[in-house]
């Protein structure tokens, strides 16, 4: 086993437990952190895949690529909490 | 380095500056958004004319150039895309200021322009791309734009309608990001030029297929449809007309640029996704027969016209794609134009009558005819009857799976045919059965200038089908692909 493979096996584990949970999870809460785990797993596989051997230096590009994922994920789970606290507002409202 | 003005770059930053400005002054956002939104037609008017002139356009931006830059690139397919999103968009912009005119609505007028901008924006950027990781960053705009255009309503059933397309959205947008990684670690290369001609080695068609299943999921194919019908009947009427008419065809869009850029793995897996769009023809269709509610039986046809694009899309198997892609395109502009008609025209029959039942559709006093009459027109193109857009569509699918042989994509076609002519029946009786309510003479007819811009649409799309040839000769510029200079 090489580093880069346990690394990238590591990271399609965590994408794989992110998918079940978005897929299976009843919380609305719960499926917004599970695919945060899901941009966990697909951003660690990227970064091994850019890995190489030491003395060369790893590929920037797929870096970049997870930066820019992790900003629009940012966003993303921004809209979708404002989203779940509204709808917890008005579920609030409705039972009162 | 020249600093040129271009009609790509404007038909990209127009909307976004536009967005920015009428969120900024939300008491001129309307004034500001048709404002924006003409000079974004007029941009893409000038880029049709170039196009039309001297063949494909590139730009590379900044003068970089590809690979190690961004191109956009302009051809026939898009700029019939970004017509199609700017006659749709006016339309139903205009359809908007009116459907959002009510004193309780002011935040939905606020907001609906900036997120209607943002959506055009990401939609202009999606079709000018020639990059994967560009599409990318721009289907992630469209997303949160046309998640914000579906709760604009505020109401509970809309939010939840919400979540959940932000839910597969996401995940959606994941898939896809490392399905462009992939292609990357694979390729080195992420413009459209390095892709083509790579060999389809296993690890490329895992990377592809990655890809496909996060703009499926996008695009609503069955079985990934389950988050599409709640979410576009919930919606109100622009947004819903926005989100059905334009925002699925963004990703459809690139299903088609990959398929034309990359040879396709293989034929069994051509036929996966011809029998994925059977299976939405049909299931589309049975559930808009089994719908209560109009907007949501409008909301099923949308899932099962996505399916028969891809069943065009496979009609004549791996060889034939050369070809079916302009049957797939040719669908794709003529549900555009009629269920943007559609949906406008069933938020104007809900907004007159108070409710949309399609079982009481016969119970009211009130006619509004005229969205009544643009209601139907959309289904005849919808429907595919001849002259319509709809009718052209379906006669070029079926054309090349007769020349083919494959006469099963035939089948399919033909029953999802009859189910569409079925459910939009149902709606029909509705209309026409008048005698079960008598009203008094010199009752409000219900119709009025807002009935304009849906019925302008409806008439667009039953109209184009008499310029099919034109249409289709405009689409074939600048295919086959040569490699961007």
């Amino acid at each position: 086993m090489t580093p880069d493979l346990i690394y990238g096996l590591t990271g399609i584990a965590v994408f794989g437990i992110g998918l079940v949970g978005a897929l299976c999870a009843q919380d609305r809460l719960r499926r917004v952190l599970a695919l945060k785990l899901c941009s966990v797993g697909a951003g660690f596989l990227l970064v091994v895949g850019a890995w190489r051997e030491p003395p060369a230096t790893p590929d920037p590009v797929p870096h970049a690529l997870v930066i820019t994922g992790i900003v629009v994920m940012v966003s993303a789970t921004a809209v979708a909490l404002a989203l779940i606290r509204r709808l917890q507002t008005l579920e609030a409202t409705d039972e009162r | 380095m020249s600093v040129e003005l271009s009609p790509m770059i404007l038909a990209i930053f127009l909307p976004l500056f536009g967005a920015i400005v009428a969120f900024l002054m939300p008491r001129m956002a309307a004034l500001i958004g048709l404002g924006t939104l003409a000079m974004t037609t007029g941009a893409v008017i000038w880029l049709a004319h170039e196009v039309l002139v001297t063949g494909a356009v590139v730009l590379p931006l900044g003068g970089w150039g590809a690979p190690l830059g961004i191109d956009l690139r302009a051809d026939g397919l898009s700029v019939a895309m970004l017509t199609l999103t700017s006659a749709v968009g006016f339309l139903v912009s205009i359809a908007a200021l009116d459907s959002l005119k009510g004193a309780d609505q002011v935040r939905q007028r606020q907001y609906f322009w900036p997120l209607w901008l943002l959506l055009l924006t990401g939609m202009n950027g999606v079709y000018l791309s020639t990059d994967i990781f560009n599409l990318y960053v721009m289907i992630e705009v469209i997303a949160l734009a046309a998640v914000g255009l579906t709760v604009l309503s505020g109401s509970r059933a809309a939010l939840q309608a919400g979540l959940e397309y932000m839910y597969a959205s996401i995940l959606g947008a994941l898939l896809f990001l490392m399905g462009v990684g992939f292609v990357y670690l694979q390729l080195g290369r992420l413009d459209f030029a390095g892709l083509s001609g790579a060999a389809p080695t296993g690890a490329l068609v895992a990377a592809l297929a990655l890809i496909f299943v996060g703009l499926a999921l996008k695009t609503a194919l069955f079985p990934l449809h389950f988050w599409l019908p709640a979410a576009h009947a919930n919606a109100t009427a622009p947004a819903s007309a926005l989100l059905s008419g334009l925002v699925v065809k963004a990703a459809l869009y690139i299903v088609l640029r990959l398929a034309q850029y990359m040879p396709f793995p293989s034929e069994n897996l051509l036929t996966l996704v011809g029998l994925m769009g059977a299976g939405a023809v049909i299931w589309g269709g049975v559930q808009a027969l089994r719908a209560e509610r109009l907007k949501l039986l409008v909301a099923w046809s949308t899932v099962a016209q996505i399916g028969l694009i891809f069943v065009a899309f496979a009609r004549a198997g791996e060889l034939g794609l050369t070809e079916s892609w302009k049957a797939a395109a040719l669908l794709i502009l003529a549900h555009g134009i009629a269920k943007a008609a559609m949906f406008l025209a069933a938020g104007r029959i809900k907004d007159e009558i108070g409710h949309d039942v399609i079982r009481d559709l016969d119970r009211t006093p009130i006619r509004p005819t005229l969205a009544q009459f643009t209601f139907a027109l959309a289904a005849i193109s919808l429907i595919g009857l001849p002259p319509s857009l709809g009718f052209i569509g379906k006669w070029a699918l079926m054309e090349g799976a007769m020349a083919a042989g494959y006469w099963h994509w035939v089948a399919v076609t033909m029953v999802g045919t009859l189910l569409s002519v079925a459910y939009f029946s149902r709606v029909f009786a509705g209309f026409l059965r008048f005698d079960r309510v008598r009203a008094p003479v010199g009752e409000h007819q219900g119709w009025a200038l807002a009935d304009a811009a849906p019925l302008t649409l409806a008439l667009m799309a039953i109209g184009l089908g008499l310029l099919a040839a034109p249409l289709l000769s405009f689409l074939e510029i600048g295919y086959p692909f040569g490699v961007a200079p």
